[in-house]
């Protein structure tokens, strides 16, 4: 549902039935509503059967890179003797995005639920879930849900019954937005500095103590008990025409829009009546300007584009930019863009682990020359610097935190190049004092 | 901060004796998530959490105890702690308020809710502690919460939907 607003007729509500729903929150209240069936039934399948019912259903990996999860799963090696491990990344930090987040503090019991089955899945007997350090609320609701699981015996030595060994324990993160990349998570998990590892070695293969590990996103794993109790065949058909992107996903709108919030529709649902409709459009007397619509990483659009766009994988890149981690930041008509891909790259810059000169150096260098062009300072040729200061930073790094900072600079100046002139050719007055 | 270092040393004074952090119940609560993580390194963000919230930082010797329990160096651990943004390596005031100002919530209004902050706490800048001790006010990068703009943490309290209004009502409950 369109929490924290009530349910709009164009929604699919899967995951998210129960925000809001308070009673949904303990043990006793999940199994009312279903809970901890689909564990049950998927203890009595084998791990390769589950493997393959989550491959049919076509469930991609809701963080952002959105990789088949099934497929991800098979990577994990069999018979190797040596102990697995299930990560959920529960770190989420992208901006624009505040989907996960519901998700534990509503239906704690539905992740835990999707941890335990994706661990019998891939052979694991322990799962840890990084819950970003500012997330106070969700680590207390889990925290409890966990203690709650281990007293009913859903999770434990012997899981209901099942003589399997399940263990769910919670990490909690200590601000470091970097840590949401997967490799930069487990040495986090590890006891060290959050710099990302260079793959290979995949985590399939070595991964979190050095072991094979799977990495999963609280929605992915949110998504497994419903795929066991409702089957392959009924998830894949939740698909607006596109059969590679199947199923429901949760979309963050914040910004400019009458009624922001988390918006679960089925994937292939046109993005201008999410905006225009379930969202209520923008504020009295405002048009839209933009939108980036997978979290602050991938590239803006402009409004023709937001017109045809369908939001699953496929249609948005269609439509140039990334569907992501589908946290949307709707802009109107009031918007400096110049200075909020200013303070985009800013971020970037503060998240930068700075292993990767590239990063380190490109992200500062880049909200320097974008705060210069803002004050009033900037030079004719700042433009094409900026475009080849993002060239050397995108696809030449460990990781992808510097194509993220290049991804909005690069977008805005095509999409969006008479505003960055109007600073320029001092048609625009000064947003920002000098510097 | 190399300055937080020297921190307590002031002219004249004496050094107040360190104690321990991991004694008693804490010293229990440590020892079983030894049983959690296959290495006792493992052991170190959650370890530090303990520290910070016994003293309300991370002193040095805070970071050369964590060291010692875990089998790692003083170093070591200190990388890692100045890695993260949450650990304080200098002391703040009783109530810590981090506010968002990322993107989303800078195109609602963040900027605003900062000024508020500042103005009704008395911090004379982000980061800066007030004259009385009360609070420590930090800008931070999105907190998650970008549908509900501006979101403040004060302490472990997360508030949604803050604006300008709202600030003076707010900080009441912190004394």
């Amino acid at each position: 549902m369109g929490y924290p607003h009530p349910s709009h007729p164009g929604e699919t509500v899967v995951l998210s039935k129960y925000f809001g729903d308070a009673a949904a929150r303990s043990f006793e209240g999940w199994v009312k509503r279903g809970g901890y069936e689909a564990l049950k039934r998927a203890l009595a399948m084998t791990p390769d059967a589950i493997v393959e019912e989550v491959k049919n259903s076509g469930l991609r990996g809701r963080g952002g890179a959105g990789f088949p999860t099934g497929l991800k799963w098979s990577f994990m090696p069999k018979g190797d003797g040596k102990p697995h491990y299930l990560v959920c990344n529960a770190d989420e930090s992208e901006p624009g995005t505040f989907k996960d987040r519901e998700i534990m503090r509503w239906t704690p019991h539905g992740l835990l639920e999707g941890c335990a089955i994706a661990a019998y899945a891939i052979g694991a007997e322990r799962c840890y879930i990084y819950i970003r350090g500012e997330f106070t609320e969700p680590l207390r609701v889990m925290t409890g849900a966990v203690e709650e699981a281990y007293a009913a015996g859903a999770l434990g030595p012997n899981v209901f019954g099942s003589g399997r060994r399940i263990d769910v324990v919670i990490h909690r993160g200590a601000g470091a937005y970097i840590c949401g990349e997967e490799t930069a998570m487990m040495n986090s998990i590890e006891g060290k500095r959050g710099n990302p590892r260079i793959k290979p070695p995949f985590p399939a293969q070595a991964g979190l103590f050095g072991v094979p590990t799977t990495i999963n996103n609280v929605e992915t794993l949110s998504a497994v008990p419903h795929i066991i109790n409702r089957g392959a065949a009924w998830y894949k058909g939740l698909c607006l025409g596109n059969p590679k992107s199947t199923g429901t996903k949760l979309i963050s709108v914040c910004g400019h829009v009458q009624r922001p919030g988390n918006y679960e529709v089925t994937m292939g649902t046109p993005m201008k009546g999410l905006i225009f409709e379930m969202c209520g459009g923008m504020r009295p007397g405002r048009t839209l300007k933009a939108v980036i619509p997978g979290g602050s990483s991938v590239p803006i659009m402009n409004a023709e584009e937001v017109d045809r766009c369908l939001l699953d994988y496929e249609g948005v890149i269609a439509c140039g930019s990334m569907l992501g981690s589908a946290g949307m930041i709707v802009m109107d008509d009031s918007t400096d863009l110049v200075y909020q891909i200013m303070r985009l790259t800013k971020f970037y810059a503060h998240e930068s682990c700075a292993q990767c000169t590239q990063c380190r150096e490109g992200t500062a260098w880049t909200s320097r020359i974008l705060e210069r062009i803002l004050a009033g300072q900037g030079k004719p040729e700042d433009m094409q610097l900026l475009l080849d200061l993002a060239d050397n930073m995108t696809g030449k790094t460990i990781c992808v935190l510097s194509d993220s900072c290049a991804a909005p600079v690069v977008s805005g100046i095509q999409k969006f190049r008479g505003e960055f002139e109007a600073y320029l050719q001092g048609r625009r007055s000064p947003a920002m004092a000098g510097v | 901060m190399s300055a937080s270092a020297h921190h307590g040393h002031a002219a004249g004074a004496p050094a107040a004796p360190y104690e321990p952090v991991f004694t008693g119940a804490r010293k229990t609560r440590l020892e079983a998530l030894f049983e959690k993580y296959p290495t006792r390194q493992a052991c170190l963000l959650p370890a530090l959490w303990m520290v910070q919230e016994a003293r309300g930082w991370i002193p040095e010797q805070g970071i050369a105890e964590v060291a010692d329990v875990l089998g790692l160096t003083p170093a070591y651990v200190k990388g890692v702690v100045t890695f993260y943004t949450m650990y304080h390596t200098h002391p703040v005031g009783r109530h810590f308020i981090q506010v968002c100002t990322t993107s989303p919530c800078n195109i609602c209004g963040a900027e605003d809710v900062v000024k508020a902050l500042l103005r009704e706490t008395g911090c004379r800048e982000l980061g800066a502690t007030s004259a009385d001790g009360r609070f420590t006010v930090a800008e931070v990068e999105c907190l998650g919460a970008c549908g509900f703009a501006t979101p403040i943490l004060i302490d472990d309290d997360f508030i949604e939907n803050v604006t300008p209004e709202r600030v003076p009502g707010l900080l009441q409950g912190y004394k």
